[in-house]
């Protein structure tokens, strides 16, 4: 029976980006349905009852919903084939560890940085800065964070890439010289087939957020 | 090898006492270490240093950290009883339903009980629509994880004890049978199981605790 893939996704989000990448170093074909989030869609509210919200993974009709538990979902079903996380349990627990720490740190201040001025927006960027500083501890000299191989952490990671020029143009500072482990480790995974076609352009999503700010008021 | 299992954790703390029962579940040894939050052991500082927080598990020396880590872990780890189911797809509605626990129910349900007053109807409301949720998730299944207890049950376990412990340290009333009668009757049974009865806190000491530590602003009630 053919597999039915179908992914309610919205182009600039960070989280839909990371089942995009899973869903491409699997090789997986599916049908990418973007949302208005501003006019969300029956399915996505049928869908995703409890959040409504995207990224969900329709898998033959059964919704699948928040992004690393869909990641998890891709790597477990199509387990024939790039294995994104280790197999041992500890490695395994470590990179859930570090992929829950992004989820919980990173987004956060990150929105900040571009969704408000002021005082609030300067606390923002030196947390958004330790944090990544943190995480750039963390990667050391490996060139993935889950050491040779892509995986994990790097997939819930990666997709705040393409936000850096938003981040770095609001923020008023430059990752390269901040950050330069996290720059050199992102331009690797940017090598990927499955993270550059899975990442819209910089400047694209610097374009989306100019709007966004008109529209609360801050241009 | 002697295996060494060590379980840094806090005697009230609902994250703790699910990586108790989930050891307990699967007929783990360990060693529990009681921490003080307000004078954390440098053995804690050591082996989480990025949150700095309870529980820990420390296994063979390797530190895992984050309650549902740490859960899934032990799940992978030991065998025997399960606590995820073997089937993805129902992995990953388990780990949907245990990360909905904790990142959406919690703060409410607290804020309900322990916020300001003026905060606090707000907050009941968005708690009584979250716990609708796992009202409907549980439809006619004995636990979350079907005939037996697994991880969303365990995780839930805030709901079934802790939350009865706010309820009648701070005199609001949240769960009640008239709203929630699957709710009730699931909190009923998983607190009534053998392995997870020895593994709760004492009630009474909780609520006193509770009152102590946050109930200033309810002393009227």
């Amino acid at each position: 029976m053919a597999d039915e893939v179908v992914l309610l996704d919205f182009w600039p989000s960070m989280f839909g980006m990371r089942v995009r990448v899973a869903l491409a170093e699997k090789g997986i074909k599916y049908e990418s349905k973007e949302d208005d989030l501003w006019n969300k869609s029956d399915l996505l509210l049928k869908m995703n009852p409890v959040h409504k919200k995207i990224p969900v993974l329709i898998h033959n009709g059964k919704p699948v919903c928040e992004s690393l538990i869909i990641v998890q979902y891709i790597d477990e079903v199509w387990n024939d084939k790039s294995p994104l996380l280790p197999s041992d349990p500890y490695h395994r627990a470590h990179a859930k560890f570090w992929a829950d720490f992004v989820d919980q740190k990173v987004y956060g201040p990150a929105r900040k940085l571009w969704a408000i001025n002021g005082e609030e927006q300067e606390a923002a960027k030196k947390d958004f800065l330790e944090i990544y500083k943190t995480l750039e501890r963390e990667l050391g000299d490996k060139p993935y964070f889950g050491g040779e191989k892509f995986g994990l952490v790097d997939i819930a990671l990666i997709t705040f890439y393409s936000w850096f020029y938003v981040y770095e143009t609001f923020g008023k500072f430059n990752m390269e010289t901040e950050c330069p482990k996290i720059i050199a480790w992102a331009k690797r995974c940017m090598q990927k087939e499955s993270v550059a076609k899975s990442l819209p352009d910089q400047k694209k999503i610097y374009e989306s957020v100019l709007d966004l700010r008109k529209i609360r008021g801050l241009e | 090898m002697a295996e060494e299992v060590l379980l840094f954790g806090v005697w009230g703390s609902p994250f703790s006492r699910r990586v108790e029962m989930a050891l307990k579940l699967k007929g783990v040894e360990y060693k529990y270490m009681e921490e003080d939050i307000t004078n954390k052991s440098p053995a804690l500082l050591k082996y989480n240093p990025i949150h700095k927080k309870i529980p820990v598990l420390v296994h063979n020396g390797k530190p895992i950290a984050e309650s549902q880590v740490i859960l899934e872990y032990i799940d992978e780890t030991w065998q025997g009883y399960s606590l995820l189911p073997k089937d993805p797809y129902q992995r990953a509605v388990a780990r949907f339903w245990a990360k909905f626990i904790d990142d959406k129910c919690l703060q409410p349900v607290f804020k309900a009980c322990w916020g300001e007053e003026k905060d606090r109807e707000k907050a009941a409301e968005e708690a009584t629509e979250l716990l609708k949720f796992l009202e409907e998730e549980l439809k006619e299944k004995r636990f979350f994880g079907g005939e037996s207890i697994g991880m969303v049950d365990i995780v839930a376990s805030i709901i079934a004890f802790w939350l009865g412990v706010f309820e009648e340290a701070s005199g609001v009333k949240l769960l009640t049978t008239e709203k929630f009668p699957k709710l009730c009757n699931w909190a009923h049974e998983f607190v009534s199981n053998g392995v997870i009865k020895e593994n709760l806190p004492p009630r009474d000491k909780l609520i006193a605790y509770f009152r102590n530590r946050f109930g200033g602003a309810n002393a009227s009630k």
